[in-house]
């Protein structure tokens, strides 16, 4: 445990992060959208469990903190989802370029 | 009474407001109000006059701007020449309304008639009492107003549009004139006042060519409002108003302005001996052109209409040769007997309903009224003896003689002779001869009409007897009372051969008129060939308003093309340009708003991602 060093761990965030963030803004289907943007929370999860324990004051704050963040994800999720049903039920589309219609 | 002599033109303005607030509701009840308001005006002009016969001059003026140390006033100011000109207006206003209930019976916009006859009333009346140039700008402006309305009345008309456009625009060039002339004025002396202008003219303080300039500045404004060339297009056009109008505006009052004007600021004239000679020159000219066009027109409006701008060369002439008795006088007796010609005129339009006198004739027994007064107004306008006008035209020939310019005195002799031939050519073809027309057409108009005639006819006759060389010249007298100095005699002498002649002159031309139109005896064409050169110049009125279509209207046409092409595609090209840089703008910042949210995330990473390199590459510290 003890060999693993906190950059480690803050590159695999990052490299989660990036994921997220590329799904995020090229993918199509709002599914995945939603998912990425579910990957780009857990990287930020990653960090705060990381700086809760090789952090400059190490504490299990950090630790309760990625948990309410985990359900506040996870209600989040649940709420996209929602809304994302009721979209393909009016639009018969999951598609992400033809929700536009907020423009004007 | 002179205290309250600015209730004069307030009677008239009182009218036109009642009845153009009342929108035509008041029909012919309207007619009454402005007849018992013109009434009252009239009664107190004579009053004011009959006071000014003893009286001295009565003026007062109030404060109204001050700029400066300069002092703009308005007030009103009765002396001779003002107060004469109160009654005549308000005279023969009144005359005529009483006229046109009989003539405008039965016309629709009756009220708004006589709203438009209150209006110019006002004006005139209001022109004719200024004390200062500033005010009489104020009116002139006015009465130009009041009688573009008049004259447009019967606006449904195209020609009766276009004469009330024409009038307004070609009155308005003399305008301009005027109102360089005032300038200029206020320029040299610093005031509008009358009295401290001619006083200032007097002691030498402003350089001859100045007051040369001026004068003529002034007339030019003179030459639009009376119809003197080349300005005098718009007066035979003018004839499309109704013909109580006509008698009213374009014979007695606002075609009056002009002379009044001139007569007004008589002493600057008198600075300027070049000033006097382009007075009498363009009045003695337009004397007798246009005494040679109404030789040969065959409308009987328009033939009276170039009698006037006749007759007001003749009194131009007048005041030209310092002939200021002469003048004034004969603008009076004019006003009296040209308003008793062009209602007489109206009264045979009302019976017959033709304006073309070749149409006309034989008229003497069926228009009982009528014809005897248009023969007396005819009489007096050709100088028949003993008659008014008769003793204008001397008193004007004595003047243009005693002043030495024996050019422009046979001018006046000759336009004499054409004046008394036209009038009598059109009194015999309307009343003398083989009758044209069914005898039961013709009606005599109803007494409405032929009471305000009467009247005329009276004064037409008797007008002329409070200025002769033998009963006593009170006229004169009366008007250079105070001023003999700057106005001149009141009476001016000339040899008694003048007077014989005169009248051998009218007699001559009466006689000619009759042997040609009444008795027949010789043909028509004994002076001039129908279809020779001259008589297609008379004919055509010298051809002046083809000329003036042909050079001022195509040329200011053509700069008027010219700028609506400047306008279309210079400044509208860069009011385009404008808008269209600012649309394309707004293109581009709309294009950004493409409602799609991945693309917004992108550009907020991208903009992140800047910031952060900017942040990595200075260190956090902006220098």
């Amino acid at each position: 445990m003890t060999g693993v060093p906190l950059s480690a761990y803050l590159v695999l965030a990052l490299v989660l992060f990036c994921i997220g963030l590329y799904g995020a803004l090229t993918k199509r289907n709002a599914v995945i959208v939603l998912i990425s943007i579910e990957l780009m929370l857990n990287a930020a999860n990653i960090n705060l469990v990381a700086f809760s324990k090789f952090g400059v004051t190490p504490s299990i704050t950090g630790q309760v903190f990625s948990l309410f963040t985990i359900t506040i994800a996870a209600a989040e999720a649940a709420v996209g989802l929602a809304i994302l049903m009721s979209l393909y039920r009016n639009r018969k589309t999951v598609n992400v370029d033809e929700m536009d219609i907020m423009k004007h | 009474m002179m205290e309250n002599a600015w209730l004069i033109p307030i009677f008239p303005l009182v009218t036109f407001l009642v009845l153009l607030l009342s929108g035509g509701r008041l029909r012919e009840r309207g007619a009454y109000i402005g007849i018992i308001f013109t009434l009252a005006s009239f009664v107190l002009s004579v009053l004011a006059l009959v006071e000014r016969l003893t009286a001295p001059t009565y003026k007062t003026t109030m404060d109204w701007l001050s700029i400066g140390g300069t002092q703009l006033t308005a007030g009103f100011e009765i002396n001779q020449l003002n107060a004469l000109m109160l009654v005549i207006v308000s005279f023969v206003s009144l005359l005529v309304q009483i006229y046109s209930l009989g003539y405008m019976k039965g016309e629709e916009r009756f009220s708004t008639f006589y709203a438009y006859l209150g209006f110019f009333t006002f004006a005139m009346l209001g022109l004719v009492m200024a004390p200062n140039l500033v005010q009489l700008y104020f009116f002139w402006e006015l009465v130009g107003v009041g009688s573009f309305l008049l004259i447009g009345f019967y606006f449904y008309r195209q020609e009766a549009k276009d004469a009330a456009k024409k009038a307004f625009i070609m009155t308005r060039i003399g305008d301009v004139g005027l109102l360089i002339g005032i300038i200029l004025l206020f320029w040299e002396t610093g005031s509008f006042e009358y009295e401290e202008i001619f006083q200032a003219v007097q002691a030498g303080v402003i350089p001859d060519g100045s007051i040369t300039l001026i004068a003529i500045l002034i007339f030019i404004g003179a030459v639009g409002k009376s119809g003197q060339f080349p300005l005098h297009t718009w007066l035979p056009d003018a004839m499309e108003g109704p013909t109580p109008v006509s008698a009213l505006i374009h014979a007695a009052t606002m075609v009056a302005a002009g002379v009044y004007l001139v007569a007004t600021m008589f002493p600057l004239f008198l600075a300027s001996d070049a000033a006097m000679q382009v007075v009498a020159v363009t009045g003695g000219f337009t004397a007798i052109f246009a005494a040679s066009i109404a030789t040969v027109q065959k409308d009987i409006k328009r033939v009276l209409a170039y009698s006037t701008i006749s007759q007001l060369g003749f009194m131009m002439l007048a005041l030209g040769t310092a002939g200021y008795v002469a003048g004034v006088f004969h603008l009076m007796t004019h006003a009296f007997f040209k308003a008793l010609l062009f209602l007489a005129a109206g009264s045979v339009i009302h019976a017959i309903h033709t304006q073309d006198i070749e149409r006309m004739g034989g008229l003497w027994g069926r228009l009982k009224w009528t014809g005897p007064l248009f023969l007396a107004g005819t009489l007096a306008i050709s100088g028949f003896p003993l008659l008014s006008g008769f003793f204008s035209k001397d008193e004007i020939l004595m003047a243009a003689w005693a002043n030495g310019n024996y050019f422009l005195f046979s001018l006046a002799v000759i336009t004499s002779f054409l004046t008394a031939f036209y009038m009598f050519r059109l009194f015999f073809m309307i009343f003398a001869g083989e009758s044209r027309i069914q005898a039961e057409q013709v009606k005599e108009s109803p007494a409405i009409m032929l009471l305000p005639m009467l009247v005329l006819g009276i004064l037409a006759v008797v007008g002329g007897y409070i200025q002769t060389p033998w009963f006593g010249t009170f006229l004169g007298e009366w008007l250079v009372e105070g001023n003999e100095a700057v106005l001149g005699s009141g009476h001016s002498e000339g040899p008694v051969w003048i007077m014989l002649l005169a009248v051998l002159i009218a007699l001559a031309g009466i006689f000619l008129a009759y042997m040609i139109y009444a008795k027949t005896k010789l043909p028509r064409e004994w002076l001039v060939k129908k279809d020779s050169t001259l008589y297609r110049i008379l004919e055509n009125k010298f051809y002046i308003d083809e000329i003036y279509y042909f050079t001022i209207v195509q040329l200011i046409k053509g700069i008027g093309l010219f700028l609506s092409y400047v306008e279309r595609f210079i400044i509208g090209g860069l009011v385009t340009t404008v808008t269209g840089s600012i649309e394309g703008l707004g293109k581009i910042g709309s294009k950004l708003q493409s409602g799609q949210v991945q693309q917004y995330g992108m550009i907020a990473f991208l903009g992140l991602a800047v910031l952060l390199v900017i942040f990595a590459l200075t260190g956090g510290y902006l220098r």
